[in-house]
């Protein structure tokens, strides 16, 4: 019968003999992240920065450098004006004002005014999202707060089921699969808005979720080959999870690949930060959460534990 | 491995049947739903305001100004008090929340403080505040006759309190008036208000009316100066000037004493002047109201009067007469649509403090629609991609996956209607998501399988240590993705909390239909086919 394998049933790739290159090139993308967020920066949505975003819907196609000189003119400071999905969708884009919530209310009737007196046929307003100071700060305030508790209850939720090794070394992936995820964001200047920060949180459950689907492999591997020196051992448990770390990615992949083209253009960004993140969260759980292992040394005599708190 | 217990088995057909039963509503319209037997449940999945069109609102009570409010009336309090003692003071003033006044004669300084004192505690019976047991003022005297108050912690907390508690039934009742009664309004954090009004495709006149206080007050005039002196620096002490909406007077120099307020109004109506056949408000009071209004206007007949609303005079006519029915007319240069509003303003009361809207994500109902189409289809293709590609990977097995996943979205859909958790967009995402990592228990559980099967063992053992294997590592992998999406729930907000409820049941039920169904289902296939050989 036939059967579709992306991998061989069997492999014995030498992952932990990569070590030395993955672990280079992996904290040699980290950096360039972390410098990349410090020197360019993220592109905040308005949900971090506040402002305004006004999709709007014409029935013919719309030029889009007629709305951006309409808009523009109207004195909201900076303007930015693109297609949205299609040529009848335009997203216009007002910069926090400085007078505040009330100034934002009164900027959105001004443009809507203008559309509607420059435009004769009807404009329809698909979307009005408008985020004042005081809510974009406690958005930032909101995600951060999400993700450090996120990755904090998986560092306690490993070492409570394994040893404090494991628990180290997940994290030590989950934190790459933010900063990479975080990296890309500042390389390509997409949108960095509070979806993303949910795609960030489904990522590390994702990430963790493979993780500890090796760390289990290892665990078993502990136990069954007392005399196997450590790296052929990790070795051996990625090598015989590889199958369905790679056949999960795939369907993963598979679900999201569909949403980033059908799902429309609002989800667009979410779905790209989450198919980025399947990527680097399959590969931190190969080549960083395992061989971390090695690196710091885990004890070897699993069989004492399991007896002693059977006789518990 | 062939034995399953009755138990389980009739847990799974119970929700199986009890599940269909309950999310087959969703696939009805509206019209059809109406037209069945009422036994049969008709609650459909709550679509969020992102999918179904609305308007979110939040809104901040400005709880400052309940504070600078109390602290205004209070300066009036204290120089009414020191007058009436003949107590001579200079620099009477507010200053960063602290009420200040320099006592002139050092003799006095003990009867002014003591006057001061007895307002404390009187104040808050008066306010009728609940549990006001402490002081409502701080009372010190950093320099010699100087005397600072201010308003004590609890006190401050107690007019936030009262203030949000107000400002919400207020904003229910408002929001109501205007028709939209599937809004929820719910007080978020310290001082904010949501709002959420679905298909509301154009909230600009919503917010216009959550915009105003509304507060209304009947005042004199003060005819003792001419505007034009006024406004040259002579403002009586007790008056102020307003702008005017009345044609022809821009501002009017309006005594500060009240003397009826809206909160005596039982009922306000548009309706049309007789006369003028202009549109006018009518209103009426409660009995302490009426009295009042009778009597002042009993001594006041021939001067002019002010109708106040939020600062601004109304309309200022002349009392005629005393007016004594309890009821009155508030005639200004009004369109229909603005003597509506404001007697639906009136009706519901003033709030207590302005309201600021602080976020506001309006989806028009087009956009919604749009979304709920792209979502519906990117589920049913994601759908079969994921379990073309499992049969593709697993054969036969892949198919009984698939037998799983179908009753996985059932339950989902299921949960998702009873709970009537809100689905939004980001929702549509996760169930999609959902379906990709669901069929990794089952992924987990035949990699497992397979290998047991090159280890030499027989089919029917091979599953079942496939299974039991399995079992642990796939209840850690969930665990960790549940805890990261409770969090996510716990944190987020609007969208991202209706993402992270369908991953929450996705975890759950993907969690249940991979072991449990999945196992039941091979059950049934190795108990009548007694298959020699399996490829998994």
């Amino acid at each position: 019968m036939f059967r579709l394998k992306i991998v061989p049933q069997k492999t014995n790739i030498p992952f932990i003999g990569m070590r030395n290159i993955t672990f280079a090139i992996s904290g040699l993308l980290t950096l360039a992240s972390i410098v990349l967020y410090f020197t360019a920066g993220l592109n905040y949505g308005i949900d971090f920065r506040g402002g305004t975003m006004i999709e709007i819907g014409t029935e013919a196609a719309t030029d889009v450098g007629r709305v951006r000189t309409i808009v523009s003119g109207l004195g909201l400071g900076d303007v930015q004006a693109q297609t949205f999905g299609g040529d009848n969708a335009v997203l216009i884009r007002l910069e926090q004002s400085a007078g505040g919530e009330q100034e934002q209310q009164k900027a959105v009737a001004d443009v809507k005014a203008a559309l509607d007196k420059e435009y004769g046929a009807p404009v329809t307003y698909r979307r009005i999202e408008l985020v004042g100071p005081k809510v974009s700060g406690d958005l930032v305030n909101a995600g951060v707060l999400a993700v450090v508790l996120a990755v904090g209850a998986m560092l306690i939720y490993v070492w409570f089921r394994f040893e404090w090794q494991f628990g180290v070394g997940s994290v030590i992936a989950l934190v790459h699969d933010v900063a990479m995820t975080i990296g890309i964001f500042s390389l390509l200047q997409l949108e960095f808005n509070l979806a993303i920060v949910a795609a960030i949180l489904t990522i590390v459950g994702y990430s963790m979720n493979d993780t500890v689907v090796v760390y289990d492999r290892v665990r078993e591997n502990l136990r069954k080959f007392r005399k196997m020196p450590l790296d052929e051992l990790l070795n051996l448990a990625i090598n015989e999870t590889l199958s369905r770390t790679t056949m999960t990615s795939f369907t993963t992949l598979v679900a999201l690949s569909v949403l980033f083209i059908f799902g429309g253009e609002v989800i667009r960004g979410f779905t790209f930060a989450m198919i980025w993140g399947i990527f680097i969260g399959t590969y931190s759980s190969i080549f960083i959460a395992a061989p971390f292992l090695l690196l710091v040394g885990i004890k070897r005599d699993w069989s004492e534990v399991k007896m002693a708190s059977a006789n518990n | 491995m062939l034995h399953f217990a009755r138990w389980k088995i009739a847990v799974i057909f119970i929700l199986l049947i009890s599940s269909t039963f309950f999310a087959a509503p969703n696939l009805l319209s509206g019209a059809t739903l109406a037209r069945l037997p009422d036994w049969l449940p008709k609650q459909q999945i709550n679509l969020g305001l992102d999918l179904q069109g609305g308007s979110h609102l939040l809104l901040e009570v400005d709880v400052k100004a309940v504070i600078s409010e109390r602290l205004q009336s209070l300066t009036e309090e204290v120089r009414t008090a020191l007058r009436k003692d003949r107590i001579g003071y200079k620099k009477l003033s507010i200053r960063e929340g602290v009420l200040q006044v320099q006592i002139r004669e050092a003799a006095q300084f003990e009867s002014a403080l003591e006057r001061i004192r007895e307002m404390n505690g009187g104040g808050i019976a008066v306010l009728g505040i609940i549990g006001g047991e402490t002081p409502e003022l701080d009372i010190s005297s950093p320099e010699p006759q100087l005397i600072e108050v201010r308003l004590s912690d609890d006190a401050m907390v107690r007019r936030r309190t009262s203030a949000i508690q107000q400002s919400i039934e207020i904003v229910r009742r408002r929001i109501d008036e205007l028709g939209n009664r599937e809004s929820t309004i719910q007080r978020q954090g310290d001082d904010r208000i949501l709002v959420q009004v679905p298909g509301l495709d154009n909230p600009e006149h919503l917010k216009e009316m959550l915009g105003k206080t509304a507060k209304l007050s009947f005042r004199l005039l003060d005819t003792t100066v001419s505007i034009a002196e006024a406004k040259g620096g002579r403002v009586p002490i007790g008056s102020d000037i307003l702008p005017s909406d009345e044609e022809g007077s821009p501002e009017f120099v309006v005594r500060k004493q009240i003397m009826v307020s809206g909160e005596n109004l039982v009922d306000a109506q548009p309706s049309t002047d007789s006369q003028t056949n202009e549109p006018v408000v009518n209103f009426r009071f409660d009995t302490v109201g009426g009295k009042r209004f009778a009597e002042v206007t009993r001594v006041n007949i021939g001067k002019p009067f002010a109708i106040v609303l939020d600062g601004r005079v109304v309309s200022a006519p002349v009392i005629r007469s005393a007016i004594l029915g309890g009821s009155g007319q508030i005639s200004g240069s009004f369109t229909f649509q603005q003597a509506n509003d404001l007697s639906i303003l009136l009706r519901a009361g003033a709030l207590p403090a302005p309201l600021l809207v602080i976020e506001e994500r309006t989806v028009g109902a087009e956009l919604g629609a749009d979304s709920v189409h792209d979502g519906r289809n990117a589920a049913i293709i994601g759908f079969i991609a994921v379990a073309g590609y499992m049969m593709l990977t697993y054969g036969l097995f892949g198919l009984f996956a698939n037998l799983s996943l179908i009753m996985n979205i059932i339950l989902i859909s299921a949960a998702l209607t009873l709970l009537q958790s809100t689905l939004t967009l980001p929702g549509i995402a996760g169930i999609v998501l959902t379906m990709g990592m669901a069929v990794d228990a089952n992924v987990l559980i035949y990699e497992r399988i397979r290998e047991e099967l090159r280890n030499g063992k027989t089919p029917i053992s091979a599953v079942q240590a496939g299974f039991d294997r399995a079992y642990s590592t796939i209840l850690d992998a969930n665990i960790t993705t549940f805890i990261a999406t409770a969090i996510m729930f716990q944190v987020g907000s609007g969208p991202v909390r209706g993402f992270a409820v369908t991953l929450m049941i996705g975890v759950i039920t993907s969690v249940y239909t991979a072991v449990t169904v999945t196992r039941y289902i091979l059950t049934l296939y190795l108990r009548r086919y007694r298959p020699a050989t399996i490829t998994v």
